[in-house]
């Protein structure tokens, strides 16, 4: 079946162009096919880049290494001993450095966004871009940071002192948990204030100003309007924050070797460090895991984004 | 019901009384935000660089292994800048166009790689790359796209939203043009602010990528910048500090003249992930 | 003022108890009702450079409607916020029954807003949305949803009160919002552009349901518009601006058949330019001398400003112009012809009339002998 289309002047000349559209009377499970075709590329690269390599750690967790039979050993190790510390603190490290920074990076962004004129445009732009590039400072450099600041005989560290604070006397230390998640905050407070900021722009200025002409203070338009709102978004980049504190490995491997037992630390000794004999595949077990509670973030990540899309489009 | 606080009005008071601040436009709580904000972030930097000192920054440049490893690190981010533009515009595109309902598929797809954290999908990766792949860096770029497609799709998708996709696409067909036509001089143009953050982005993520490159042995620029802690420190943090002013002013440059540009064609102020409306002057 | 106070202290004291005895009890028939009035003293505002508004003064009267009229830019509604409390002046003031506001914030003036769009709270369903004002107000809980219930009566949605605002229409919506602005019982309703973001059928009902509530309540309302149909068919009053400044505050009538200025004129319906020679108190024009009314310049050359249903047009061999475009309005048509000095102008006339004026036909324009206005002429 042909089609005769008219065109007016294409590149090709003038007149009349003749479609033989094989497509249109072919089934309908092939045109979808076609359809799909065009997301091919993208779908490829996944699952050869990702996909794949997350297929053998998943089949590694349960393999022997030598024998290669099925075997639960290695997510029975990974579920005991100092593995098991690693994830427990791993998560209590990822908690508070989730939460911590999800607050202030909100009222960060808060603050940002409504600030006025070219001088508040202009500190918008400075702190966003700030954020795009702090988000990926980490590693080495960063530990470095804190230590020239607050390490034992470092600069605030001193200044404080001069005011009679002296906070190793209080048990302050950066190579402790406390001190772990504070350098932790450096990259994921503008990670916050990345993934907020287009959901505070969602925020519409008619619901402030029509709750303030109904009688409403600000506390009680946050109370009743801003804060529902912004909540199920706010909880999603939590989500997303505690999945960063938990991948991170630079900043732990610079801070933790051998202090804090970490689980993305433990993955990376299976690849650099002595391994037992007969235990080399529990490092992919541990990745299982870690990928396992990743997942269910995730997904709580969706749903919650779902909701409040709903509201703030 | 609120009282009306007021005083009886004798004549109009042109100016006296008549201007009240708005409390709201720039209260205490802000300031003291930002301080303390500005404090947590800048005052590391500061004792850095002066642990740095003038002798760190003179030495940077000529240092053995800066240079190569730099170089490397640029390399890397224009391969991943290249297959991640060539794969996720065409992409998103299609799918805006012609698969709208895939686009909720295709952001949870862009959200895998954040659930796999990098030192997992090293792991994963070296366990089956064939011999020939892992000895070369270029394994390493390939999985670097894979890291940047979270935020590439988010920063694309968000561009394409902002622009009338499908009507564009369809005047451009009605007018005659097909659809590398269209992409190229239609789309393209259009979606420069979005192309140009995903690119910022990417460079960023690259440069700053230290887990999965240490852990594949390929000495990148943030890998030597840690192995030659040890040998001197102070240029060290001199190395890093200089990446990270040169990111963020170049971040700075690009969003800045991004902004006039826009302001130019009657669009807002342009950050990362979106062009802010209109500031409306009142009506 | 005590006695205004005292009569404004014991209506208020019967709305906070919630006893509402319905909107009809409390309102009666319009006019009736203590209604409030609503000064602009010579409200000035810039933005940087520009003047958005210039020495602004305007008077509403108690349960009036006045509608604020002008192209985009002209100051209306940063009269409205400022009114509203949104905005502040940089120098005049806002007096409501007399007394000035300009210090009492928005949460406080008592005054309902409507805005242009999406100004429901998402995360409410629309019967809470309405009964918000009155949970500010302290109004307990069972009392504030039977008020609630009832505005939502009122604007016809009782159906939809559990409805959430993302599954309401946009004609929906702003109902809910009207029913939202008008629970608190408010002493000045604003209304900034409410109709813009519908559709035209859903923007006629909504235009005919505000204009009737307000008239049942008596409430004072400001209403800004950039539609002169609207802003014509809804007003007591309605108050032209430009850049700033009102250009003529009339009812709509007078404001159609004698306005004030050039700007009015034709911003006001559709008006013809036509060239003519002044003289003393009269001007020449399409061949006759009329009066001139008072207000345009007094020398230089001029067009003269005449409505199309003010002109006359009829077949003529030899006339002074030719029809160009004929357009079918439904009981009239309107009929461009291209006069001899290269200007065109549009004339109704009964559609039976227009069968004979095919284009090319030549025909003879006529101006009766009406006082027209006049103004510089337009190059």
């Amino acid at each position: 079946m042909t089609d005769t289309v008219t065109t007016p002047g294409s590149r090709r000349g003038p007149g009349v162009r003749r479609f033989t559209s094989l497509l249109r009377t072919a089934p309908k499970p092939v045109r979808t096919l076609v359809r799909y075709a065009g997301v091919v590329p993208f779908v490829a690269y996944v699952a050869v880049f990702l996909i794949v390599p997350m297929v053998a750690i998943v089949s590694g967790a349960f393999q022997n290494p030598n024998t290669g039979a099925f075997t639960l050993s290695n997510v029975n190790i990974a579920l005991h001993g100092s593995y098991i510390e690693g994830f427990r603190q791993s998560i209590e490290l990822s908690l508070i450095a989730s939460v911590i920074p999800g607050i202030f990076g909100l009222l960060i962004a808060y603050a940002i966004y409504t600030a006025r004129g070219r001088a508040g445009s202009f500190l918008r732009q400075v702190v966003i871009t700030a954020s795009g590039v702090f988000a990926n400072f980490g590693g080495v450099p960063l530990a470095f940071l804190f230590i020239a600041s607050l390490g034992s005989s470092a600069l605030v560290t001193g200044w404080l002192s001069d005011i009679g604070l002296n906070i190793y006397n209080h048990g302050f230390s950066l190579y402790t948990m406390s001190g772990v998640a504070l350098v932790y905050m450096y990259f994921q407070i503008p990670l916050m204030v990345l993934i907020i900021l287009p959901a505070l722009g969602g925020l519409r200025a008619a619901w402030r100003e029509a709750a303030e002409n109904l009688g409403a203070r600000s506390w009680q338009y946050w109370r009743y309007v801003g804060s529902p709102v912004l909540l199920p978004t706010f909880l999603s980049c939590l989500m997303l924050l505690f999945g960063s504190a938990l991948s991170a490995y630079a900043t732990a491997e610079a801070l933790t070797t051998g202090t804090i037992a970490l689980t993305s630390i433990q993955i990376g000794t299976f690849l650099n460090g002595n391994v037992i004999a007969g235990q080399q595949n529990v490092g992919q077990a541990l990745s299982l895991g870690m990928v396992l509670i990743i997942a269910i973030l995730m997904i709580f990540y969706v749903l919650l984004q779902r909701r409040s899309a709903k509201w703030l489009r | 019901m609120a009282t009306v606080a007021g005083q009886r009005a004798t004549a109009p008071a042109p100016g006296a009384g008549a201007r009240r601040r708005r409390r709201r436009s720039f209260p205490a709580w802000r300031w003291v935000v930002m301080i303390v904000a500005g404090l947590y972030f800048l005052l590391p930097l500061y004792a850095a660089l002066r642990f740095a000192g003038i002798s760190g920054f003179k030495d940077v440049f000529t240092t053995p292994g800066f240079l190569p490893s730099l170089w490397l690190s640029v390399r890397l981010a224009f391969v991943t800048w290249l297959i991640t533009m060539v794969i996720m515009i065409p992409t998103t595109v299609y799918v805006h166009l012609r698969m709208p309902r895939l686009r909720r598929l295709l952001e949870t797809v862009t959200i895998l790689p954040i659930v796999i954290p990098p030192v997992v999908l090293i792991l994963g990766v070296l366990q089956i790359a064939p011999l020939a792949l892992r000895a070369t860096a270029w394994m390493l770029a390939l999985e670097y796209v894979v890291l940047a497609m979270p935020f590439a799709y988010r920063v694309l998708d968000a561009g394409l939203r902002s622009i009338e996709v499908k009507t564009l696409t369809e005047a451009s067909n009605s007018l005659g043009a097909g659809g590398l036509t269209t992409l190229w001089r239609v789309l393209l143009p259009n979606m420069r602010t979005a192309v140009t953050s995903a690119t910022i982005l990417i460079v960023a993520l690259v440069l700053g990528e230290f887990t999965m490159a240490s852990l594949d042995l390929q000495q990148t620029f943030p890998v030597w910048i840690v192995l030659f802690d040890q040998e001197n420190a102070q240029v060290s943090v001199a190395a890093s500090i200089f990446a990270l002013v040169v990111t963020w002013l170049f971040l700075m440059l690009i969003t800045v003249i991004a902004t006039r540009q826009s302001r130019r064609i009657g669009g807002g102020e342009v950050t990362i992930f979106a062009v802010a409306p209109r500031e409306t002057i009142g009506n | 003022m005590t006695a205004n106070a005292a009569n404004e202290t014991a209506a208020s004291a019967q709305r906070r108890t919630g006893q509402a005895t319905g909107v009809a009890g409390i309102a009666g028939t319009a006019g009736t009702r203590e209604g409030t009035s609503v000064s602009l003293r010579d409200l000035t505002r810039a933005f940087g450079s520009t003047r958005a508004l210039d020495q602004m003064s305007l008077d509403i009267a108690p349960g009036e409607l006045v509608a604020l009229l002008g192209p985009s830019g002209c100051g209306k509604t940063t009269a409205l916020r400022i009114v509203a409390g949104f905005e502040y002046a940089d120098s005049g003031a806002v007096l409501v029954d007399d007394l000035d506001v300009s210090g009492v914030p928005a949460s406080r003036r008592d005054m309902g807003m409507v805005f242009q769009s999406y100004s429901l709270f998402p995360n409410m369903n629309a019967l809470d949305n309405v009964a918000f004002g009155l949970r500010m107000r302290k109004v307990g809980g069972a009392g504030r949803r039977k008020r609630a219930a009832e505005l939502l009566d009122m604007v016809g949605l009782s159906a939809q009160a559990r409805q959430f605002p993302h599954q309401l229409s946009g004609g929906q919506q702003q109902r809910v919002a009207l029913a939202r602005a008008l629970a608190i019982e408010p002493r000045v309703l604003l209304l900034d552009e409410p109709l813009s973001a519908l559709d035209a059928k859903v923007r006629l009902q909504l235009r005919e349901q505000i204009r009737t509530l307000q008239q049942r309540l008596g409430t004072t309302t400001l209403f800004v518009t950039h539609d002169q149909e609207e802003a014509l068919s809804m007003a007591d009053r309605v108050g032209v601006m430009k850049d700033g400044r009102l250009e003529q505050v009339a009812d709509p009538s007078e404001l159609y058949s004698r306005p004030a200025t050039a700007f009015v004129a034709e911003f006001v319906g559709t008006m013809n330019r036509i060239p003519g020679e002044l003289g003393t108190g009269v001007v020449t024009v399409l061949g006759v001398t009329v009066d001139v009314q008072p207000g345009g310049p007094t020398s230089g050359p001029v067009d003269a400003l005449v409505r199309p249903e003010n002109l006359t047009v009829a077949v003529a061999e030899g006339g002074n112009g030719i029809v160009t475009n004929r357009t079918f309005l439904g009981s009239t048509t309107r009929v461009a012809v291209l006069l001899s000095e290269d200007t065109e102008v549009l004339v109704d006339v009964s559609p039976a009339a227009a069968a004979a004026m095919t284009p090319g036909t030549a025909v003879q324009v006529a101006l009766p002998p009406a006082p027209v206005l006049v103004a510089a002429r337009a190059s």
